[in-house]
């Protein structure tokens, strides 16, 4: 069973073969996927329920490529989808019926990295950690590792403003990226940002990123190196109760402490996740906390030593530090496959994005395993429990009649919650097509308005990824109507 | 309207009917930045006060018109701070002003800018509409990010209400080093400590009659500044000289910003070597900040930032009126521009806040 991705955006208009002729002329041959076989892979991003198999791929190969292709779109108003890896969890690239997918897959060159600065110059396709990799010879990385950071690319990143387990003490996308090149869909180019810390007029940089997509496709960006720590460790603790747990969060950043990484997963999680990676995760606890320092050996040793004091006060059953850099990654191994082992123990899973005040933790962790309870669907609970940030597993059976749509309403539960707690409905996944419906619930109509105005200054004809994370005013009252029920 | 503080938005809405240019005015502590704005004063300073903070949480929300001194007078107490250290000038900064001309102290180059601290934001838009972006939780996708554009936007996008802001714990320990070194030396030294895991959170070189002074400041845990320390040598600063130097450096009490002549702001790749410019020169944030006493031309000045790296740009960040009316702001493409005032277009359809405080266009 799939889903219609284009909701009320459904056009059944086509590319036209006119269409079709004229990107031919622009592209060579190669560029342009157009048999179903080629054009499948497209069909969907990391949301998989949705998917729209699209009438046309482009693949251009260089920047003069991209831009033509866009000033023709523009001209033939001709809805246009940037796409990167593809790994996107909120369904930010999945295609529109009557438009094109353009591919930044072939713009994968680190242009420059440049150790005295500490920036790299990068081309969209390039993956997040080839960046680290380019760097490391000089000490440095870059700072955002979203748990896909082996696939995903800085265009996509940027996109969706990706952050990772190190945000709180490190920052997210927006933090780490200094410049951006741009091109509009009416196929202008512009620079937006640069290698000062500052640049003039307004900061264009933050209203980019995070855009997903719907604003200008990136051509090239600087982004931010950072010296690499001489030491890392981590602190994993075991609780015997998920509210000790979210307190133990609270009180590590009470007592003065930025941990490099705090991040939380339940007896679920770990459950999947053991089965999975052998990290030496303790079954018996209904939470565990990951908490890791890095710095100078000073620094890591004085910090460790006060959160394990911090956990232990809270109620910790067992606290272990890693003795060395490869048990440090085995126990982050675990969390980083997180997504993956718990796809294996389940046809389906959608994976929720909200953000929460910390203190709130406990409470929502208790209230998911009633919904779970109250849909007859399992949860499973990773948390980046420093920043708030909530990514429960919702593990479902898309073949079995009706449980992809109590899937659908368990999520919708937990995100009215986040913004009822006073936080929001995505804290890194972004919108897409999956929670434009919730965007309803976290802002009025006037701020959608806003929205809709700041989008139409880059793109007037709305052919940017259209569709995606701001709802119509018609949506927004029925929303608003059936209480989100619709 | 909900949220309306006082009869702002009725002041907007009919200030948006008849065409009236407004001028924002927090505390006024940076009337002398930007453009000179003409428009009838709207004054924010009463609405003031913290609405929510809860250090466990590393967030705070207040109302534009809390006083800066204020609200790090409360964070302090909690062992907590603002990171991006904005300067308070002259006194009486207020939170909005701060959040509008997004300026950022000596911790910058190290903690981030003012952009990179705030959360949230609510406003009143030119049309007398109260809209609230972003959030009070660290992580937040949902939208375009426009509290975060709001920053030094300098209240042409709308009137502040409330802000949002993640806030640091005070680092546990904190001491200064001083070095003689050249300018060139200087910024060697500065570009070389960035790539290294050091506790630096500033960074100052001042011309001196026997070449220049290179001032660091390290902060962090005990165990690291102590280890920095022992690795860097120098000439360690006594506590109060010190806090006193950074002071100072933020609010432009020091000497250096004394004088008379115009004063401009580059803000350029870190690397960037010693620019061939007349005037006193004052570094900051590794190297990418460069404060500039001269009468040079604006046009001479602006010619020099072609070595600076891409978006390297100069501003008069202190001068005559008519110069600052001229072109405080480095200009920008004509692509750029077009951007900016459809953008200004969108918040405020009559133009009507701040209109030409940053621009003449818009």
């Amino acid at each position: 069973m799939s889903r219609d991705a284009q909701g009320e955006h459904a056009e059944h208009s086509r590319v036209s073969p006119e269409a079709i002729a004229a990107l031919s002329r622009i592209l060579p041959a190669q560029s342009l996927l157009l048999t179903e076989e080629e054009r499948r892979p497209y069909e969907c991003d990391g949301l998989t329920a949705y998917h729209q198999l699209p009438e046309l791929v482009l693949l251009p190969e260089n920047e003069a490529q991209v831009i033509a292709t866009l000033k023709l779109c523009h001209r033939l108003k001709l809805p246009v989808v940037a796409r990167g890896a593809g790994t996107g969890l909120s369904g930010g690239a999945t295609p529109v019926a009557a438009g094109v997918v353009l591919s930044l897959a072939k713009f994968m060159t680190i242009l420059e990295v440049d150790p005295r600065l500490r920036t790299a110059r990068v081309q969209p396709g390039v993956r997040n950690l080839a960046i680290s990799e380019a760097a490391a010879p000089y000490g440095l990385y870059y700072a955002p590792d979203p748990s896909s950071q082996i696939a995903c690319t800085i265009g996509g990143n940027i996109a969706e403003n990706a952050g990772g387990v190190h945000c709180l003490k490190y920052g997210l996308t927006v933090h780490n990226v200094m410049r951006l090149r741009i091109a509009t869909m009416a196929g202008e180019v512009l620079e937006i940002g640069g290698t000062g810390l500052d640049a003039a007029g307004y900061d264009l940089l933050a209203l980019l990123i995070g855009s997903e997509g719907m604003l200008a496709v990136v051509l090239e960006a600087t982004v931010k190196l950072t010296p690499k720590p001489q030491l890392a460790q981590v602190v994993m603790a075991s609780f015997a109760d998920v509210t000790q747990a979210g307190n133990a969060v609270a009180n590590i950043i009470g007592e003065g402490i930025i941990p490099a990484g705090l991040e939380m997963m339940d007896r679920q999680a770990t459950a999947a996740v053991e089965a999975f990676v052998h990290a030496g995760y303790d079954l018996s606890a209904s939470a565990i906390l990951l908490a890791e320092s890095d710095g100078t050996p000073e620094e890591v040793g004085a910090e460790i030593a006060a959160m394990r004091a911090v956990l232990e006060n809270s109620g910790a059953t067992e606290v272990r530090v890693s003795r060395d850099e490869a048990e440090r990654l085995k126990f982050w191994a675990g969390r980083k496959s997180a997504f993956p082992a718990v796809g294996r123990l389940t046809p389906d899973y959608m994976c929720m994005d909200g953000t929460i005040p910390r203190k709130h933790i406990a409470a929502m962790l208790s209230r998911i395993q009633g919904f779970a309870r109250e849909f007859g669907l399992r949860c499973a609970n990773v948390f980046h429990a420093g920043d708030g940030n909530l990514h429960p597993l919702i593990m479902f059976d898309a073949s079995v009649e009706g449980e992809l749509e109590r899937a659908t309403a368990f999520g919708t539960r937990i995100l009215e919650l986040s913004v009822e707690m006073g936080g929001t409905i995505t804290g890194e996944h972004g919108v897409g097509i999956e929670k434009v419906q919730q965007m309803c619930a976290q802002f009025t109509p006037e701020e959608l308005a806003l929205f809709r105005a700041v989008k139409a200054v880059f793109d007037e004809f709305g052919l940017l990824n259209p569709g995606k994370v701001i709802p119509t005013p018609r949506r927004c009252s029925e929303y608003r109507l059936t209480g989100g029920a619709s | 309207m909900n949220g309306c503080a006082s009869d702002w938005c009725s002041r907007i809405r009919e200030a948006q009917a008849t065409a009236t240019p407004l001028t924002i005015v927090g505390g006024g502590s940076k009337e002398f930045y930007g453009r000179p704005s003409t428009g009838t004063p709207l004054a924010t300073g009463a609405h003031s006060g913290i609405v929510a903070y809860e250090p466990s949480e590393l967030s705070l929300t207040a109302r534009a018109g809390t006083p800066l001194a204020e609200l790090e007078a409360t964070l302090a107490q909690q062992g907590q701070m603002l990171a991006f250290e904005p300067p308070h000038f002259a006194g009486g900064a207020t939170l909005g002003g701060a959040i509008a001309a997004g300026l950022s102290g000596p911790r910058r180059a190290a903690a981030g800018a003012a952009r990179d601290f705030v959360l949230g934001a609510k406003i009143i838009d030119g049309r007398g509409d109260v809209v609230n972006f972003g959030g009070q939780v660290m992580k937040n996708v949902a939208g375009y990010d426009v509290s975060r554009l709001l920053v030094g936007s300098l209240g042409t996008l709308g009137l502040l209400l409330e802000v949002s802001l993640k806030v640091l714990p005070l680092p546990a320990a904190t001491s200064s080093l001083r070095f003689a070194a050249s300018e060139a030396r200087a910024l060697d030294l500065m570009n070389g400590y960035g790539g290294r895991p050091l506790p630096i959170t500033a960074s100052a070189w001042e011309a001196r009659a026997d070449g220049g002074t290179l001032t660091l400041r390290l902060a962090g845990s005990g165990a690291a500044v102590a280890a920095a320390q022992r690795a860097l040598g120098g000439e360690v600063m006594g506590t109060e000289a010190a806090s006193t130097y950074w002071r100072e450096l933020r609010d432009h009490s020091a000497t250096f910003f004394a004088a008379d002549t115009p004063l401009w702001r580059l803000s350029l790749a870190s690397t960037t070597p010693r620019l061939a410019l007349p005037g006193a020169t004052l570094i900051e944030w590794g190297g990418s900040l460069r404060w500039l006493r001269s009468t040079a031309s604006a046009a001479t000045i602006r010619d020099a930032m072609a070595v600076g790296g891409s978006g390297a740009h100069a501003t008069l960040f202190r001068g005559p009126e008519r110069a600052r009316a001229e072109g405080a702001f480095q200009p920008l493409p004509p692509l750029l521009l077009d951007l900016h005032r459809r953008l200004k277009q969108r918040f405020d359809p009559a133009g009507i806040l701040n209109p030409g405080r940053m621009y003449p266009e818009f």
